[in-house]
């Protein structure tokens, strides 16, 4: 494998890993507290060097999981005492525990070989020098097999638990009169993001792993309805963002981490904008429909009101729709336009006459 | 300590460093008390990171390192992250937390990628720019620190001409909307107000940290009142406060960076005023809670005695502290309650080592019952 690809592959990995508890913490509104993990791992992370004196030590990944669960239980005791609110808990939380971690490495500067630009930006280019070496034969990079088990580990815990995590998103209240412990779920959830966000630290650093998690679900929740949807796209956006993100930096010479993120973004942008249902192209033409649609009605029920009798003359003339309903001329052709259509009015001359269906129409409005 | 104050008065780096600090908290005390009041807490965190391109690109653009340009850049964007926000939360589905951890990461991103180009770019005096990103409070200047002051003392005055509005925009836009007021215009002008003095903050503490300046100092001054102006104060002489001693701390002990002590000492007050508040800190309501159950304990006892001298119609006959026990199963704490009855003068024991009630004590149990009970 050239290293190109494998630092493709790895931001693939990443990307992919981090998407999947991502969905979840979009759908439980719990974006933010991605966020306050990755930074608060850095405490974990140090403290846990402390203990193990190596940098590679499978304790790291426990001692950042359990400050981020820390971070959780932390941001949840303040949100009880109900003395601040939940976001703003979340904000007193971690910039604590990040700055504790940060006074930690600057104090020991001289025995950690951490530092905080490496935690917070991360080096993916770094990835494929770092291999990993079993009875002397090299079998790739070593964060490309850390990643690996940790996505390995997310889908599991996906699979198995699904169905609980969907009812405990989507219905708290029931998952918890049904017997399963919203706590549980909640927590492991946590346990997982935090795995994830140690695991995706030194390649992507603690502020952009924010964009891996969030990024994609969110893309992804324009664009279905279904859970089991939204956790593919997700992960399909997510590799789309990595591969192109690399290319990306490639041409540019630019931080990898940060085109993917951007990347990330530009999809973002396009699915706002051009989402089916969702987005905002879609739903402008959505309301402009709707305005039509009202509009339509609304003269039908005007004619309705006038048909047969002597103002019908006055009030059924095309020129009064101005100062009746305060009209535009261009919006009056379109409405027209659009009744004549639909075979609800005909015109004559300038006069406007409901059909039979229109009136029908007309009636049918006025009762609903 | 006169040494500190004697190097703080004279030494030209640590009196930059902590007026600096001191001005800053000063500012996002009294721009974040509106922030959290008005729900937007993690926002500071979302402007702060979404500033970094427009740091990137005021640079690019002008090739300047004048912090005046690079903050104006920093507000623009930080400013523009904040619209796409409102934008995405008011036209989707989209809740605000995802809006904001979607804008500050890709924002973020988006900066990195600005950075590394600069950064491979041979500009001569790019060399520095990177102190945005976690702060560099030593490496102020006093320019610097003047164009802070420049920029607070705008701002403050902002505050202080549109305080009623503001007021109004933060605890009811809707009625402020009917009596006529430009509610959108003022909000986007705290807002922009709230952008700016979270970019002052940046240079001092970096992105990361700048959060913790707009949430803490307000989270701690809303323990202490209820009142917003008093609020506002306190938040400022909060923010004031860590400033100045994070900034002292760090210059009396070496490798200790200024942005996370200050941190370390704002969270310290939040500490010390959701505990020790008056009236809501944690410490005396669980004081009052003890207190609570204690007396409730007691007047139970009270009314068991009152009971029992009822039901045998007499008040002079004494009661084991074994009956007493049986009629109190579930809250126990007997032994002590009656001790403490007994202190107040309301039972008393007799040799046998039995209770009974005083007339003092006959007085406070009819009470207890506000005459519902009519027999004694």
């Amino acid at each position: 494998m050239s290293p190109q690809f494998e630092i493709q592959l790895i931001a693939v990995v990443v990307a992919v890993a981090c998407a999947l508890p991502g969905v979840f913490l979009v759908l439980r509104r719990m974006a933010m507290m991605s966020d306050a993990i990755s930074h608060s791992i850095l405490l974990g992370i140090v403290l846990a060097f402390f203990v193990t004196k190596d940098l590679t030590s499978p304790l790291l990944v426990l001692g950042a999981a359990l400050t981020g669960v820390l971070t959780v239980s932390l941001v949840e005791l303040l949100n009880r005492t109900r003395l601040v609110q939940e976001d703003t808990s979340i904000g007193l939380v971690f910039p604590l525990l990040f700055s504790i971690g940060v006074i930690l490495i600057s104090r020991h500067a001289g025995d950690v070989h951490l530092d905080t630009d490496a935690v917070l930006l991360g080096e993916l280019a770094f990835a494929p020098f770092d291999r990993l070496i079993i009875f002397n034969t090299d079998i790739g990079p070593k964060s490309l097999y850390v990643m690996g088990s940790i996505l390995l580990l997310n889908i599991i815990f996906i699979l198995i638990l699904y169905k609980e995590l969907k009812l405990a998103t989507f219905d708290k209240g029931l998952a918890a009169v049904l017997g399963f412990s919203p706590w549980i779920i909640h927590y492991g959830l946590m346990s997982l993001v935090s795995i994830t966000a140690v695991g995706a630290f030194d390649a992507v650093g603690s502020i952009l792993v924010v964009a891996f998690i969030i990024g994609p679900p969110v893309s992804a929740y324009l664009l279905t309805e279904k859970l089991s949807f939204m956790l593919l796209l997700s992960t399909i956006i997510g590799a789309i963002a990595a591969v192109s993100g690399y290319w990306m930096a490639h041409f540019l010479d630019t931080s990898i981490a940060g085109s993917i993120a951007s990347m990330i973004g530009i999809t973002f942008s396009m699915v706002y904008l051009f989402a089916p249902d969702k987005g905002l192209i879609a739903l402008a033409r959505h309301r402009t429909k709707q305005r039509i649609e009202f509009a339509v009605e609304m003269l039908l029920v005007h004619l309705l009101n006038h048909e047969g009798l002597p103002e019908a003359e006055r009030e059924c003339h095309r020129n009064h729709l101005y100062d009746h309903l305060h009209w535009e001329e261009d919006f009056i052709r379109k409405i027209l336009k659009n009744g004549e259509k639909k075979m609800w009015l005909r015109s004559e001359g300038d006069l406007l006459y409901l059909t039979e269906k229109g009136r029908a129409m007309a009636q049918e409005s006025m009762i609903t | 300590m006169s040494e500190l104050l004697n190097n703080l008065l004279f030494d030209y780096t640590l009196r930059t460093v902590a007026l600096g600090a001191g001005v800053l908290g000063i500012l996002s005390g009294a721009l974040g008390s509106f922030a959290v009041l008005r729900k937007q807490s993690l926002l500071g965190d979302a402007v702060s990171h979404a500033a970094l391109p427009g740091i990137a690109l005021a640079f690019l653009l002008t090739l300047s390192k004048a912090t005046l340009i690079l903050i104006l850049g920093a507000a623009l964007a930080g400013w523009i992250g904040t619209y796409f926000i409102f934008h995405i939360t008011r036209n989707t589905r989209i809740k605000n937390d995802s809006a904001l951890g979607l804008i500050l990461s890709v924002f973020f991103g988006f900066g990195l990628v600005l950075l590394t180009y600069i950064q491979k770019q041979s500009y001569s005096n790019q060399a520095g720019l990177d102190k945005f990103l976690f702060g560099q409070a030593a490496a102020l200047l006093q320019r610097d620190v003047l164009t802070m002051i420049i920029l607070s003392v705008l701002v403050l005055s902002l505050l202080v001409i549109f305080w009623k509005e503001f007021k109004l925009l933060s605890f009811n836009a809707d009625y402020g909307s009917s009596l006529g007021l430009p509610v959108k215009k003022l909000d986007f002008l705290l807002t922009g107000m709230l952008v700016i003095a979270i970019v002052i903050g940046l240079q001092t503490v970096g992105v990361v940290l700048m959060s913790a300046m707009v949430v803490a100092p307000a989270a701690a001054a809303r323990q202490w009142t209820e009142r917003l102006g008093l609020m506002v104060i306190l938040s400022s002489v909060f923010g004031a406060f860590a400033g100045i001693s994070g900034a002292l701390l760090s210059s009396s002990i070496s490798r200790l960076p200024t942005g996370p002590t200050i941190v370390v000492c704002i969270s310290f007050v939040v500490l010390v005023s959701v505990l020790f508040a008056s009236g809501r800190g944690l410490v005396w309501t669980w004081l009052r809670e003890q207190r609570n159950r204690h007396k409730i304990k007691i007047e139970a006892v009270l009314s068991d005695l009152y009971i029992l001298a009822e039901q045998h119609g007499s008040i002079e006959r004494s009661h084991p502290i074994s009956v007493l026990r049986a009629m109190s199963i579930g809250h126990g704490g007997v032994d002590r309650s009656l001790g403490d009855l007994k202190e107040k003068k309301w039972v008393e024991q007799k040799p046998d080592e039995s209770w009974v009630l005083t007339p003092l004590g006959l007085e406070e149990a009819k009470k207890l019952f506000d005459g519902k009970n009519k027999i004694l």
